[in-house]
């Protein structure tokens, strides 16, 4: 890597200098192993509904270089910044939520998409980056002044989200972002009588959807029994065999043009047919990195307000990647959840973008915290060299 | 390595910084404990991730896709004596259905009809409705099809490469190489009979690998068998008749050079193969060969020894016998001698022949030159020939003139063989046979001399003034036969209308190399008014097919004795 001068304060050399290259290196494989999958799953994709064959791929690669941009640009952000630009991000997309729900296209039942000058976001996917943000901000302010009610408004920034997303409904965001908020509670320090007490409303939560939604159980009941129309799991898992170590080859894969959703939630089982059970190992990897190293700067980290942040940004992430793999191996029920930066979805990926946008902002070096330390010898663990 | 440095680098900073700000890190410390044991929840469930893609890795891929090679057992090439290729393996497709994995079957079937247009819609519905694993949908595709419907884009179907037999001679040799069945095993000639040598064995044991088989080499020569079945196709069109065959035999080795019976079928499009009328006549008819009979009949006489070539027999009047009375068809109403016997063919006086030996010997020599066994050969078509239950004297005089026995032509030809041989009697084959290898496994069943005088009478009925042979004759190729003009029963009695006809000849006539032997079933005449006798239609196949193969067959011609006949009639 081209090393800066010191002497360099060009804000791209600064930059350079201090940003988090193991992080960005994961991103870049992340997006580009997108696009190349992208030409595996979804050509069957396109050419079923009757699009260009390549329709997806491209949208996918246009997608892409502003989501490339747009983390690049974020990750310049300074944290006081990235606290502005999710303040902004979730009144703006709160507002959007609510219009969403009565200027939404329907699609399959549920009011997600919000369409504007010929583009369609779906303001769910950039809420969520903006609440971990705002949530991580509270908690940490609730931590630095007991009296600033920070949990409790964190509690209610919640409540307003769930029963937006649950009012689309998209159930599958308000596992994430529900799972997401606990998780940074947790590690907030919540004490164990609040914990038991939530993970006790969770599984009754969980008792009622099951009892309530038909699809929902649905869902648990085939998972379980391995009876009724399995026919996309079944068809993820005969795909990962098929494909074994090293896969059929670019392009041979028979799979995708038979599960519905190949280029989105089931392009895990897609990558395993095509380039085998290896580059599945892979992108396990690269998620697992990220989130374990994520966390682990958490851990080093001496400001509240981005350890929160930064363990909240990788642990949605991380969720998000665990829940669309476990489904792709039958470890789980099944439920719709893209593959960050892999799955096809442009709302979705320069979301995804944003969020990583701001991980690598939050976890640059940062000289000011060796002043707020007061110990001038020392810094910052994660930057001191592996011996 | 590294992380654990760090963590427990972050470890000694913490109890730095305990001293410094207390109050802080304390709650700092218990939001480290959280932090870890989010990383290690998180770290289980990459780890199970990471397991159960380990487990799938070692799970073997899904073996229900079908029989993959069981279809695609190889077969040897069979060709013809000079390398001709008479059958051969092709690849093609056939295309198979997955129904699990079939999203929109009306799709599919919609789609597939368009390339298939033969394709039953509603049974391929249902097979690929019915959820199993593997079905075949169409065997054996073209390529070109193959092409349209990988066009088409279809999930859940696909293609298996299988072999097809293909037979470059179609119609010529479709009685003697036979046919597969779809799954390439031989199911009836020769195919059939590389199956029962072990091929079979071979393949079900996945050893029968395309390049190590060895073509099977036939005695079939399909220039010649390529005439012999021209031939008996335009005699069965000129003369109406309903069937037509005909045999080209090496005299000198049993090999069967050609052979052939319409109507027949094209054993690239069997689809009438089983018909009843398109059997093999040749091995896998029998008949009632009618006088060609009576060269046995005249050479058992001879053989015997009772007789000889002066001997007479009284034809003056017709025999009666129980309520048959047996005339001749060209009766002279004399007394006759034995070639005159033959030539004239003669029925009262073949039974006086057939009565010298008695009819315990009549059956005996019948049986040793094996016209009343089942005829043993390598070809599986070969019908067992019928005799009298009892012999009786009646049966006995019947059959001396060629009724009352059935057999089949081919079997009739070997049995000329040998009598123009010099008596020895082999199984026809239709594999290469040296002559050293002929001469191993014959056997001498008569005298050379009665050998001898057979040819002479085979060649007198060719040569000599009302001899029924003249229209067999080739000039240079010295041909000699025997005619039978075969009265067949219709409705339990013989008519006289519809005939059987046979002409079994021989060639050189001085050193007999080739049996031919013809037979045309129930022919009309030529021409209104013209007789429909065996001389009129059987000869001249025989005549024809002489005239075109026997210069493929390496026959010398020899025109000599026939200036030389002509020269004498002038002196």
């Amino acid at each position: 890597m081209a090393a800066t001068s010191r002497l360099d304060t060009s804000p791209v050399a600064v930059w350079w200098r201090t940003v988090d290259r193991w992080f960005l290196a994961a991103f870049l494989s992340l997006m580009g192993l997108g696009i190349v999958l992208s030409f595996a799953a979804s050509p069957a994709v396109a050419e079923r509904i009757g699009l260009d064959s390549f329709h997806f791929a491209t949208r996918q690669i246009i997608f892409t270089l502003p989501a490339l941009g747009v983390m690049l640009l974020v990750s310049f952000l300074k944290p006081r910044q990235i606290r502005r630009l999710a303040l902004f991000m979730l009144i703006a997309m709160l507002i959007c939520m609510v219009a969403v729900l009565f200027l939404g296209v329907e699609v399959k039942g549920a009011r997600r998409w919000l369409s504007f000058a010929g583009v369609s976001i779906q303001p769910s996917e950039f809420l969520k980056p903006a609440f971990v943000v705002m949530c991580a901000w509270l908690f940490a302010e609730h931590k630095r002044q007991p009296d600033i009610p920070g949990n409790f408004f964190a509690v209610g920034l919640l409540i307003v989200v769930v029963t937006l997303l649950v009012a689309q409904p998209d159930m599958g965001q308000t596992i994430l972002v529900l799972g997401t908020w606990g998780i940074m509670f947790f590690m907030a320090g919540l004490p164990w009588f609040w914990i038991a007490l939530l993970g006790g409303l969770g599984v009754g939560g969980g008792f009622v959807a099951y009892e309530m939604f038909d699809h929902v159980r649905g869902r648990i009941d085939r998972f379980l029994t391995g009876e009724g129309d399995t026919f996309q799991v079944d068809m993820g898992r005969d795909a990962l065999i098929n494909g074994g170590w090293f896969g059929v080859g670019p392009g041979e894969g028979t799979v995708k043009r038979v599960i519905p959703d190949s280029h989105a939630d089931f392009v895990f089982a897609v990558a395993g047919e095509e380039f085998g059970l290896f580059l599945c190992f892979v992108i396990m990897v690269l998620f697992a990195f990220i989130v374990l190293r994520g966390l682990s700067i958490a851990l080093k980290e001496h400001d509240d307000f981005t350890r929160y942040a930064v363990g909240g940004l990788v642990v949605v992430f991380g969720l998000q990647s665990v829940i669309n793999m476990c489904v792709n191996l039958q470890l789980m029920p099944a439920k719709g959840m893209t593959l960050p930066f892999i799955s096809y979805g442009g709302s979705s990926l320069i979301a995804i973008a944003i969020s990583m946008g701001m991980v690598l902002s939050l976890t640059r070096k940062k000289p000011e915290k060796r002043r707020q330390m007061g110990l001038g010898a020392s810094v910052p663990p994660h930057s001191v060299p592996a011996e | 390595m590294i992380g654990l440095k760090r963590w427990k680098k972050a470890k000694s900073d913490d109890a730095e910084a305990i001293v410094i700000n207390g109050a802080r890190k304390s709650t700092g410390g218990r939001t480290k404990t959280r932090v870890v044991m989010t990383m290690a929840v998180f770290f289980g469930i990459y780890a199970t991730i990471a397991g159960r893609l380990v487990f799938y890795g070692l799970q073997n891929p899904d073996e229900s896709r079908g029989p993959a090679s069981r279809v695609t057992a190889s077969r040897p090439d069979i060709v013809d004596r000079n390398g001709e290729v008479l059958a051969t393996d092709i690849k093609t497709f056939s295309l198979f259905a997955e129904p699990r994995r079939i999203v929109d079957a009306d799709e599919a079937v919609e789609k597939l009809s368009t390339v298939l247009t033969d394709l039953d819609v509603e049974q391929t519905y249902h097979k690929l409705k019915s959820g199993t694993g593997f079905v075949w949908l169409k065997r054996q595709l073209t390529p070109r099809q193959q092409a349209d419907i990988m066009q088409l884009g279809l999930p859940g179907i696909g293609f298996r490469t299988e072999k097809r037999r293909f037979y470059p001679a179609g119609e010529t040799t479709s009685h003697i190489v036979g046919l597969t069945n779809i799954d390439n095993k031989g199911i009836s000639g020769l195919e059939k009979y590389i199956d029962d040598q072990g091929l079979a064995d071979l393949q079900a044991s996945g050893l029968a690998i395309a390049s190590d088989l060895q073509p099977v080499r036939l005695s079939v020569d399909l220039r010649v068998q390529h005439i012999v079945r021209d031939e008996i196709v335009n005699a069965m069109q000129k003369y109406h008749a309903i069937a037509a065959g005909a045999v080209v035999l090496n005299a000198k080795t049993g090999e069967v050079v050609a052979m052939a019976s319409v109507p027949d079928f094209d054993p690239n499009n069997p689809y009438n193969a089983q018909d009843k009328d398109r059997l093999n006549r040749m091995s896998a008819g029998v008949y009632e060969m009618g006088s060609t009979i009576k060269s046995f009949t005249t050479a058992m006489a001879l053989d015997s020894g009772k007789v000889n070539m002066n001997s007479t027999f009284d034809a003056r009047r017709p025999i009666t016998i129980g309520r048959q009375t047996i005339r001749d068809f060209h009766g002279k109403g004399r007394v006759l001698t034995l070639p005159e016997v033959f030539i004239y063919s003669s029925n009262i006086g073949s039974a006086r022949e057939a009565d010298v030996v008695g009819i315990d010997g009549h059956r005996e020599f019948l049986k040793r030159i094996g016209l009343l066994d089942r005829m043993k050969t390598e070809l599986p078509e070969v019908a067992r020939p019928t005799e009298p239950r009892v012999w009786k004297k009646v049966h006995s005089i019947t059959i001396a003139f060629g009724h009352g026995m059935s057999t089949t032509p081919l079997q009739t030809a070997v049995g000329a063989a040998a009598l123009m041989n010099g008596g020895k009697l082999f199984e026809p084959t239709f594999l290469p046979r040296s002559q050293a290898d002929a001469d191993a496994h014959s056997s001498q069943i008569l005298n050379p001399q009665t050998s001898m005088d057979m040819r002479y009478l085979y060649n007198l009925n060719a040569t000599a003034p009302g001899g029924s042979g003249k229209r067999a004759t080739v000039p240079g190729y010295r041909v000699g036969g025997k005619t039978g003009t075969a009265e067949k029963v219709v409705n339990g009695r013989y008519a006289s209308d519809v005939r059987f006809n046979a002409f079994l000849a021989a060639f050189p006539m001085d050193d007999p190399q080739y049996v031919v032997l013809s037979i045309i079933d129930e022919p009309k005449p030529e021409k209104p008014g013209l007789p429909a006798t065996a001389g009129m239609n059987a000869a001249p196949i025989v005549s024809n097919i002489i005239r075109r193969a026997a210069p493929m067959l390496g026959v010398q011609p020899d025109f000599s004795q026939e200036t030389e006949a002509k020269l004498a009639s002038y002196q």
